[in-house]
């Protein structure tokens, strides 16, 4: 699936080497996000394609209302128990790459709100690669987390995401279901490791509020 | 004594159990048998022609009766307030529906629901509206943990 | 009309008709103004029934209020209707007010209605950008933003806060406006009419934008009073109510502007009521600017309200007070109170009850949008698809208010 498996697949390493910085250096100069406002923090979302911040400096004013053609997930806001099935199935329409940035304390940790409405955390339905704190953040520190996220963009190379191809098609989810869960050769081997305590839970890392919660 | 508390009284002696009159405001305790009555009155003939507001509230597990219910009446002819007060007991949260008076009410006696677990018979679509439909209990009660039962996961 | 009988509903779905479908519509959608869902049954184009699906921003907010202190749940509030926060802070403080029954200064009284109407022109300024988004014109977006970023720049610099401001407090403000505020507002209203003008061109005046919203999202009087519809939606079904008018608080009675009434019940009137009343919002700020006299900001209850720093560092009681206030909070006596305000989508309500204790028992909001909402499937059924989208915007509803 993709140029990274044929490119994978078929050429040696000296010459994706090579690649890695072309492939990359186009993607993060177009950095589609998909619309995902939920809350507060998608006005200051909106505010930063506006007139005076101008996203579209950074080449990722193109916000797509459809997560296939989009790169990546502005989670803007708080994300309660009942959107966070409809958040995950959105992250797996969208293609590889993606990545996912979390926009303010409420989809960060919870923020001010710790109770049995809100996930505390989006990290705990899906990879966060950049968190942005402020309640809200200001539209600049927005497009700061972009920039951010196109230095680790430059930064990657396609053999990274080899394993996340076999993840992707084994969480791709049959409309009305959760993600499946049983789970592959290389997940159960994590979790396995996490069972005695050898590694963290990929993903799932335990807010602030858990780990007060549980010690 | 308000107007409106007095010319209910005199319609029906049995619709009101109460009249209160605090900072401004009157509140009048409907038994909760009359509650659609007297809105249908207080709608014809009094003018409160809008339902501003319908919650419910829950006094806490050790008190009897447990919950009550508030409409706040508005009227858009001469601009004032009411509100009515039905009391209702654990064992028995059932109350009928004012939809049928004021179409507002529907979303808010649902809301009133799936919060504070307020039965309103007669209803005519009596579903959860904020929380999914398999949440476990009313989250608006006072013995709710603030942070639910367990810590959410996907699984 | 309006929803049915769930039975019905579910037989509907049995019933394999040929001619309908159902879409279903958000909770990611870019016309729903955040996470509304909203199930269509359509005939072709056409719109036969149109049931909400809310719920999807709840937060918890209501539960939440029961575990802070009363000063504390000033911050809550600014995360409920994040258009018009500052709405929200006065509704929730003049609740708490009310209760402890606090005399506020002049001045304090006179910035909180020029705030309130500052934010209401930003909250004004979202929707005609976003419901112009919606229907197809995307420059509008990018000026009314434009005007809506120098609003909250007057904000950031009296609260410190863009969005989340939290600068009324119970018994006053947070602080004094800083020094050059005032000119500020001026300089900002005096080119504030250029900026409304530029709208007028680009919008009002345009024959796709009319053609887009005549005589569509229509809803009668009586139906809007039933529905209990209230604000915008409410003055363009021809209703004369507005409550800063009809129930005044924080002194509108002695401010002179027009209430906005529209005859046309659709999409368009809801519009030019909102466009008026950024015109007659621009004339309350130029009063409430004129009225601004020095004076204190703060009621004279050192229970309550936190002392000035400088009393802090000069008296022990000050200093005391200011530790008990923080630390375990001020006893409100019990009783109940339904305090009502004309924010910038409606009435904003709050019951508070209190028991007598440092914290509330109960606080519920009444949000505009919550109660607007449901009159969508009156007003859509009918409409084709694409007004849809164009009723949501002119019903001007915020997910956060709604869901809370």
């Amino acid at each position: 699936m993709g140029l990274e498996n044929n490119i994978w697949e078929s050429l040696p390493d000296v010459i994706t080497v090579k690649l890695d910085a072309v492939i990359n250096w186009a993607r993060k100069s177009s950095i589609w996000p998909a619309t995902f406002g939920l809350a507060c923090c998608a006005i200051e979302m909106m505010n930063s394609v506006s007139a005076r911040n101008d996203l579209s400096r950074f080449g990722a004013e193109t916000f797509r209302a459809s997560p296939r053609q989009a790169d990546v997930m502005i989670v803007s806001g708080r994300v309660s128990r009942k959107m966070a099935p409809v958040l995950r199935r959105i992250y797996d329409q969208m293609p590889e790459p993606k990545w996912v940035i979390s926009m303010g304390a409420c989809a960060t940790s919870g923020g001010v709100f710790d109770n049995y409405a809100i996930v505390q955390g989006v990290d705990k339905i899906v990879p966060v690669d950049i968190y942005i704190p402020g309640c809200p953040p200001r539209p600049e520190m927005l497009v700061h987390a972009i920039t951010m996220l196109q230095e680790k963009i430059m930064s990657e190379s396609v053999k990274d995401r080899k394993d996340t191809f076999e993840e992707e098609s084994r969480h791709s989810v049959v409309p009305g279901t959760l993600p499946v869960t049983e789970g592959t050769a290389l997940e159960r081997e994590i979790e396995e490791e996490v069972a005695q305590n050898k590694a963290p839970r990929p993903y799932t890392v335990p807010s602030k509020h858990e780990r007060r919660r549980s010690s | 004594m308000n107007e409106f508390a007095k010319e209910l009284k005199a319609e029906n002696a049995d619709w009101v159990s109460e009249v209160k009159e605090a900072l401004g405001e009157t509140t009048i305790t409907v038994p909760r048998e009359a509650i659609v009555e007297v809105c249908a009155s207080l709608k014809t003939n009094h003018g409160f022609d809008m339902l501003a507001d319908l919650c419910g509230a829950d006094r806490g597990p050790e008190e009897d009766p447990r919950f009550e219910v508030n409409y706040h009446l508005f009227s858009t002819k001469h601009h004032s307030r009411l509100r009515l007060k039905v009391i209702l007991s654990e064992d028995d949260p059932h109350v009928n529906t004012v939809s049928g008076v004021w179409k507002t009410a529907n979303w808010h006696e649902r809301e009133t629901y799936d919060l504070v677990g307020v039965i309103f018979d007669n209803h005519p679509d009596l579903r959860r509206i904020l929380l999914p439909s398999d949440f476990d209990g009313h989250a608006l009660r006072k013995d709710y943990p603030l942070r639910g039962y367990e810590p959410y996961s996907l699984t | 009309m309006g929803l049915e009988n769930i039975t019905e509903e579910v037989e509907f779905l049995d019933q394999p008709l040929e001619s309908q479908m159902t879409l279903s519509m958000g909770p990611q959608h870019p016309s729903t103004h955040g996470v509304l869902r909203l199930d269509l049954r359509l005939d072709g184009e056409l719109i036969v029934k149109a049931v909400p699906d809310i719920g999807y921003l709840h937060t918890g907010m209501e539960k939440l209020f029961e575990y802070k202190k009363y000063q504390q749940g000033i911050v809550i509030t600014d995360r409920m209707d994040y258009l018009n926060p500052l709405g929200n802070n006065l509704a929730y403080v003049m609740a708490a007010e009310k209760l402890l029954e606090l005399e506020i200064p002049e001045r304090a009284q006179v910035i909180r209605v020029l705030m309130c109407e500052l934010q209401r022109i930003a909250s004004h300024m979202v929707w005609l950008g976003t419901h112009c988004l919606d229907i197809g014109a995307m420059s509008v977006f990018f000026f009314c933003f434009k005007e809506r970023e120098k609003i909250l720049n007057m904000i950031e610099s009296a609260s410190g806060g863009r969005l989340t401001p939290s600068y009324f407090r119970i018994g006053g403000l947070m602080m004094d406006l800083p020094a050059g505020f005032e000119n500020r507002v001026r300089q900002f209203l005096d080119n504030f009419l250029d900026a409304m003008n530029t709208f007028e061109t680009l919008v009002t005046g345009n024959t796709i934008w009319q053609a887009r919203t005549k005589e569509i999202g229509i809803i009668s009087g009586e139906d809007a009073i039933d529905y209990g519809l209230t604000g915008p939606c409410l003055r363009g079904s021809g209703v004369d109510v507005d409550l800063r008018r009809d129930n005044p608080y924080t002194g509108y009675e002695t401010y002179d502007y027009d209430v906005c009434v529209e005859h046309d019940c659709d999409v368009w009137a809801r519009f030019k009521v909102r466009m008026r009343e950024c015109y007659e919002s621009h004339k309350i700020v130029r009063q409430a600017l004129d009225r601004l006299k020095p004076g204190p900001i703060k009621a004279d209850a050192p229970k309550v309200v936190l002392p000035d720093r400088d009393d802090m560092r000069k008296h022990m009681d000050s200093l005391i007070h200011h530790f008990l206030i923080v630390a375990e909070g001020f006893n409100v006596p019990p009783g109940e109170v339904y305090h009502a305000i004309e924010a910038s989508k409606g009435e904003l309500g709050v019951y508070m009850k209190s028991n007598g204790g440092p914290k509330p028992e109960r606080v519920h909001f009444r949000g505009p949008s919550f109660v607007n909402l449901q009159a969508l499937p009156v007003m859509s059924e009918g409409e084709m698809v694409a007004d849809v989208v164009a009723i949501i915007g002119s019903l001007d509803i915020v997910l956060g208010e709604i869901d809370r």
